[in-house]
């Protein structure tokens, strides 16, 4: 009794209804156990894994550097660069703003690398929903291969002050 | 001396102190639930796009104020006075040390109103994660303390008052389920509220500018390894009411108490690490060691919590059935006192915490599922499934059956008692899914304005959105008027409920 202490022999043997849930839901949680680390050896879309440390100056001047040689055009003030696909990719997070516009080829495999030099944000690529977090320090490598063109939005998902629904970036495959 | 008075309806001999203990714990708890409560209508009403009702600043102000008041102090206020009824009152026992009981309780009364002036104050618009280095007042953070250690001294409590019960001869052998339940928070409790000083401390001294800098992803780690087990105190917490409310509504004992206590500690065992089920699309940590962590782990706590849930249910029938209800399989599911508010709030908490909580959380609690719903609106819908529609339900339940044993006053308002689970329930349960449908095409949670009007480059989410985002909002009235049914009538009983001897 929950509010009483249990009768003398409380060790008791399990009933025959009592056995059959307890299997059912231990095979079920083993069964989604399993099914993680499968999925990430056998599946092709997976949180990426690769991270360095990385300065907000360091990562800044790199991503200066890769803006200088690979612009071909601006929006809004932001530039938007294309890169090639043989070199790394550097996309920066700051309040409030993704920068710089980036310009992908179908079918090309890019290893983007995501920082902060501020706080905390969240990377949401929309519309295809893929979110990853943001973090000041470390440089998070994303390898991707875009599959369809168009226009992509980023959108900040973790707050980051004022204008954090502000914070907004663009994303193109052509 | 300890003085006593045996309650007439349980039989349960109940001491002064810890009466006092309950009622004040149980009654600040309630108030604190009202401004959470309010501050959650305010948040379903600004992300209701017809209704948009807040400003920017006020949106996150009281953002950061409806965690901290519903989730923190609500939840925790009520279940310090859960911890005195367990631990003392259905022992038949003394508070221990109640001095130190008092002192713990200023010191979480003190610390969460600091917070709140503080955040009222503009001084920390930081969400109650502060995710460094967003910088909230030091006082912020001294607030966290205080009351964090407030509520430590309670759960170190919990086991002085079961020696003392045990050396004092109030009870023998073993303890009873609610209060093994219990034993199984204040456990996880220790060790969650340990790590919140080691992460607290050092960010208050940061906030200070006395330690220079703070690691963003350390203080991602080591705050939920606060964050998440703290959630593990109050689902032991809940499934221990739900174990007391069968008893004391209808008698109805678990039908095998081996397995329901084997449950517990499995969950003591299995919980303290699943934390990482929070990190699982940031850098820093490696994918093995997420994958340990949130899912071999945490599976085995899901499989405690999927025990729970058939005990809870097998004892309603069992008991009914020897009552004589056998007709077919169903004729007991009838005879469930459906009209009782404790045991409705206590059988639809079940529901909505297995099905639209527990679920939702093992899906989303997957690496590559995670990585499509991390950050969205999904996951407070996930989460007003658990600590919600399931911990919440239950403790306003409980609370009809304390204002009679505890407080010795008559409900008033007996018709609203009975509809408020229903109206709760279904209105969380509605906020929880359109939460998740939404979630579901990418609408981000902690935002104030997904048209984006005034950014550069807006995005214009898939129309159909504006369905779930307003559900969210229409299911956010429903369950606001779910909440001030609850609190109009315990408040209402606690001052103007007629006398019970
Ligand atoms: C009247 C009932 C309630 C309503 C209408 C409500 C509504 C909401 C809404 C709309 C949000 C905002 C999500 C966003 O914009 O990101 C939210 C967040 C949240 N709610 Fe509630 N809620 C209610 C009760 C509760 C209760 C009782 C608890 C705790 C036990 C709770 C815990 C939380 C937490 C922890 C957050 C997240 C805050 C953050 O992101 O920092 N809510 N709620
Ligand atoms: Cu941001
Ligand atoms: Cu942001």
């Amino acid at each position: 009794m929950a509010l009483e202490k249990p009768e003398k022999d409380w060790w008791k043997p399990l009933t025959k209804d009592e056995r059959i849930w307890i299997a059912v839901a231990l095979v079920w949680m083993l069964i989604s156990f399993f099914y993680m680390p499968y999925a990430h050896i056998a599946g092709s879309q997976n949180p990426p894994d690769e991270t360095y440390r990385v300065s907000p100056e360091q990562f800044s001047s790199l991503v200066d550097a890769m803006v200088e040689k690979y612009q071909v055009g601006e929006e809004q003030g932001v530039p938007v660069v294309h890169p090639d696909p043989s070199e790394p990719v550097y996309l920066k997070s700051s309040m409030w703003e993704w920068y710089p516009i980036l310009e992908l080829e179908k079918g090309k495999t890019y290893r983007i690398h995501l920082s902060s030099v501020d706080i905390q944000h969240g990377f949401s690529l929309l519309p295809l929903n893929l979110n990853l977090m943001v973090l000041p320090g470390y440089d998070y490598v994303m390898e991707i291969t875009p599959m369809e063109s168009g226009e992509y939005h980023i959108v900040c998902n973790e707050y980051c002050g004022l204008g954090h629904h502000l914070m907004v970036g663009k994303l193109y495959v052509r | 001396m300890a003085e006593f008075r045996t309650c007439p309806e349980t039989g349960l001999k109940i001491e002064r102190n810890a009466e006092n203990l309950i009622k004040w714990n149980v009654g600040i708890a309630v108030a604190l639930l009202a401004v959470g409560g309010l501050f959650g209508l305010l948040m379903a009403l600004t992300r209701w796009p017809s209704v948009h009702l807040l400003p920017a600043d006020f949106y996150y102000r009281f953002l950061t104020l409806h965690g901290i008041d519903a989730l923190l102090a609500w939840v925790l206020f009520f279940e310090m006075g859960l911890i005195y009824f367990t631990s003392v009152v259905i022992l038949n026992s003394r508070a221990v040390c109640p001095r130190i009981s008092w002192l713990a309780f200023g010191l979480m009364l003190v610390g969460g109103v600091l917070i709140n002036i503080v955040v009222l104050l503009g001084k920390a618009d930081v969400m109650f994660t502060s995710y460094v280095p967003l910088r909230a007042d030091p006082l912020y953070y001294i607030g966290v303390i205080l009351f964090a250690v407030g509520a430590l001294i309670v759960f170190i409590l919990f086991f002085a008052n079961i020696i003392n019960a045990r050396r004092e001869g109030a009870y023998d052998g073993t303890l009873p389920l609610g209060t093994f339940g219990l034993l199984a928070a204040s456990i996880i409790g220790v060790v969650t509220l340990l790590h919140g000083a080691v992460i607290m401390i050092p960010t208050l001294l940061w906030s200070m500018g006395i330690l220079p800098s703070l690691d963003a992803s350390v203080y991602r780690l080591i705050f939920w390894g606060l964050g998440h087990p703290s959630q593990q105190i109050n689902v032991c917490a809940m499934v221990a009411v739900w174990y007391m409310t069968a008893y004391l509504v209808m008698g109805a004992k678990p039908v095998n108490e081996k397995v329901s206590r084997t449950a517990f500690v499995l969950y003591i065992l299995f919980i303290n690490v699943a934390s990482e089920h929070h990190l699982l699309v940031d850098p820093a940590l490696s994918t093995w060691h997420k994958i340990v962590n949130t899912s071999y782990v945490m599976h085995l706590a899901v499989f405690a919590s999927m025990i729970h849930a058939f005990c809870v249910p097998a004892s309603f029938e069992s008991t009914l059935r020897e009552k004589g209800y056998t007709a077919g399989a169903f004729e007991w599911l009838k005879k469930v006192p459906w009209g009782n508010p404790a045991f409705s709030a206590v059988a639809l908490s079940i529901v909505i915490f297995g099905f639209l909580g527990g679920i939702t959380g093992v899906v989303f609690g997957t690496e590559q599922f995670n990585m499509i719903r991390h950050n969205t609106f999904a996951i407070p819908g996930h989460f007003h499934g658990t600590v919600v529609g399931g911990t919440t339900l239950a403790f306003m339940g409980f609370t009809y059956l304390m204002l009679p044993t505890i407080f010795r006053r008559k409900l008033i308002l007996e018709g609203w008692a009975k509809a408020q689970p229903y109206v709760f329930g279904i209105g969380v349960s509605i906020l929880s899914i359109g939460m998740m449908a939404a979630g579901s095409f990418g609408v981000p949670r902690r935002h104030w304005d997904i048209t984006f009007a005034g950014a550069s480059f807006p995005y214009a989410f898939d129309p159909s959105i504006d369905v779930f985002m307003t559900m969210v909002g229409l299911g956010g009235v429903l369950a606001a008027a779910g909440g001030v049914m609850y609190i109009v009538v315990a408040l209402g009983s606690i001052f103007k409920g007629e006398k019970v001897a």
